[in-house]
């Protein structure tokens, strides 16, 4: 079964990356995840997307062999999780949420620690060390305990840990939650070049960009349950139309705007109440000039008018706002008309089932 | 269900080859002690951090050592020196409390993220808790050897030949050995490291005052005898008292355990043993494994 799955991609010779099938995982009565289904080729980056909740940790702990799948398989580095645990565990480098460093060690001494239980010699585990800590930027805060750097510091020293074996699949779980958008860029960088070598990527996030930078391959999560998966432009693609977005500047343009620009909206706009961005999937055969013209003609004042692609936002909105999150943000819009502001459907609400007839059958 | 675009249209590596560093390949038993003492050497690098963890097993028996000597002791006849008397009993006491250790660093440990860290490595499972007991273990005997060499300078002796003082340090080390694994088990038991605390106070405490550790049995109340009587700690006393040839006070209540205490204490010690480290090692593997 995995084989057939595998073998295409890897020329027959040992099957490497992440494959799992029909992954579940129940804790009491709740499945935490469920049918999972992964094909990450080697050399690869696999963005798992979703919400605090959705299942993102339970398949990295499932696959980095520190959970027992309640159903399904999985092998990764072409080892399956469960009855070759051990061996996954010297293939792979995990990153979880929360820094797993030893407070009371040095940044030196944790890498080196990690070294040794890797088996390396000593002078070997002293080496890599100095090269991971010098790669990580954290040379200088190498005799520091750990419990004395920086958040963003110990997370370069988390990464560096998992690093130290060279693994084969590196498994990040959210890894630039709380980070600063410097060290944000240079970790991205610093995952590229991983990738670059021939490092399969397997990474969570909540961030839509950084799937969407990193990521040949994006699964959304949402309840447990693969709401959608595809390349990130799949997934743009799967919203439909180009959307244009208009700046208003006064709040008082907000009922006269709507009305000028309803032959451009093809279906539920969305209006951002504190920035005064009116956004809505645009009409095809729509050029922006008319876009421009219909508002100076209603004399209408706009800070800025632009088209663009769909944002993995407006995807994650439209698949896991389908589902009925009773989360809140939810305001599924009933409002149809366009002649009121008021009566536009609010930036952060999903755009429901009827934006994109796809979804429906995503959850059936 | 999942509604799958199209296949990964993924760049195709050309050629995944991640450099692996050598592994040197090993026994199983040679992985295990390898991968123990890196962990033993973190706990010893953690005393070198906070050198205050030490406090507990070597300052304190110093201090109870004198503070019985020279204050209580006075007031207390146990039919001979009690400074002689009293070693047996302190050393026993800071064994027992030697389990709030190892209880208290597993607690931390497996309340912080790093115990997600070793569950990924490739090292053996055991070799954890192994090298925690380890570290541990030094650190109870250098305990007693702070004990033994404070009570020589208040003058205590042993007037015992080799094999009984053999005897009774190894007594010590299995008895610190078994109060190790009971510790580890009982931080796996709690679910913060401040728990610890209490829950080795309410059971030491009294079980080693209501012994024949600081006072001979025959002074407390009736019931009580039969308490301390019964009591392992008091075997485990009456022992080391015997083996190092130091004044016991007379027996109280002719039980078992009181009139062969040497065997009384082996049995103690190995029951613990055998029952601690397998319920600490079983209660590890299920606290990893989810």
């Amino acid at each position: 079964m995995y084989d057939s799955l595998v073998r295409p991609t890897n020329n027959g010779s040992e099957t490497g990356g992440v494959v799992a099938e029909g992954l579940g995982k129940r804790y009491g009565d709740l499945w935490a995840l469920r049918d999972l289904d992964l094909h990450v080729p080697p050399g690869t980056v696999l963005g798992l997307l979703g919400h605090n909740g959705a299942g993102k940790t339970t398949a990295i702990r499932i696959l980095t062999t520190l959970a027992r799948p309640t159903e399904g398989r999985a092998r990764v580095a072409g080892l399956d999780v469960v009855a070759d645990a051990a061996r996954v565990r010297e293939r792979i480098g995990v990153a979880a949420q929360q820094a797993t460093v030893d407070g009371l060690l040095s940044a030196r001494a944790n890498l080196e620690m990690v070294g040794r239980l890797h088996h390396l010699s000593r002078s070997e585990a002293r080496r890599t060390a100095d090269e991971l800590l010098a790669r990580l930027d954290l040379t200088d805060a190498a005799g520091r305990l750990a419990k004395h750097l920086s958040g963003g510091m110990r997370r370069r020293l988390d990464l560096a840990a998992s690093l130290v074996a060279a693994p084969e699949v590196l498994f990040l779980d959210e890894p630039t939650t709380g980070l600063d958008p410097r060290s944000r860029a240079d970790l991205w960088d610093l995952l590229r070049g991983l990738v670059d070598r021939g490092t399969t990527l397997f990474l969570t996030t909540q961030y839509l960009d950084e799937a969407d930078r990193l990521a040949d391959e994006i699964v959304v999560l949402d309840h447990g349950r693969t709401v959608a998966k595809g390349t990130p432009a799949e997934l743009k693609a799967r919203i439909g139309d180009d959307r244009f977005d208009v700046a208003l500047a006064t709040a008082d343009d907000l009922a006269a705007a709507a009305t000028v620009l309803r032959p451009f909206v093809a279906h539920e706009p969305t209006l951002d109440a504190e920035s005064l961005v009116f956004s809505a999937p645009v009409v095809d055969g729509t050029r922006l000039i008319d876009v421009v013209r219909a508002l100076d003609g209603a004399g209408i004042d706009a800070v800025d008018v632009n088209r663009r692609q769909p944002s993995l936002d407006d995807v994650f909105l439209t698949l896991t706002g389908a589902t009925g999150r009773a989360d809140g943000t939810d305001a599924t819009g009933t409002g149809t008309g366009t002649d009121t502001g008021a009566d536009v459907t609010v930036a952060g609400a999903g755009h429901g089932p009827t934006a994109d007839p796809e979804p429906q059958e995503a959850l059936a | 269900m999942t509604a799958t675009l199209t296949p990964t249209t993924a760049p195709a590596p050309e050629v995944a080859t991640t450099p692996v560093p050598a592994r040197a390949t090993r026994s199983a038993a040679a992985a295990l002690l390898s991968d123990t003492l890196v962990f033993a050497r973190r706990n010893v690098e953690h005393i070198r951090q906070i050198p205050e963890k030490l406090l507990d097993v070597t300052v304190q028996p110093v201090m109870f050592v004198l503070l019985f000597a020279y204050v209580f002791g006075g007031a207390i006849d146990v039919g001979g020196s009690y400074r002689e008397y009293l070693i047996g009993g302190i050393l026993v006491q800071s064994i027992g409390f030697g389990m709030v250790g190892p209880a208290t660093s597993i607690a931390t440990d497996l309340s912080e993220g790093v115990i997600d860290r070793f569950r990924i490595l490739p090292a053996h499972r055991s070799a954890y808790l192994l090298g925690h007991f380890l570290a541990e273990l030094a650190g109870m005997l250098l305990a007693v050897a702070i004990l033994l060499g404070t009570g020589l300078l208040v003058g205590w002796r042993a007037h015992t030949g080799f094999v009984d003082v053999a005897t009774a340090l190894l007594l010590l080390v299995a008895f610190a050995a078994a109060m190790i694994w009971v510790g580890t088990y009982l931080g796996m038991l709690v679910r913060t490291p401040d728990a610890v605390m209490g829950i080795a106070f309410t059971s030491i405490f009294p079980l080693t005052f209501i012994s024949n550790a600081f006072v001979p049995i025959r002074s407390m109340p009736e019931v009580l005898q039969w308490v301390a009587s019964w009591n392992p700690m008091s075997a485990m006393v009456a022992a080391i008292r015997e083996l190092f040839g130091n004044p016991a006070a007379p027996v109280a209540k002719d039980v078992w355990p009181m009139q062969h205490p040497v065997a009384a204490a082996a049995l103690y010690c190995a029951a613990l043993l055998a029952i601690g480290m397998p319920l600490a090692l079983r209660r590890f593997r299920a606290r990893i494994t989810d």
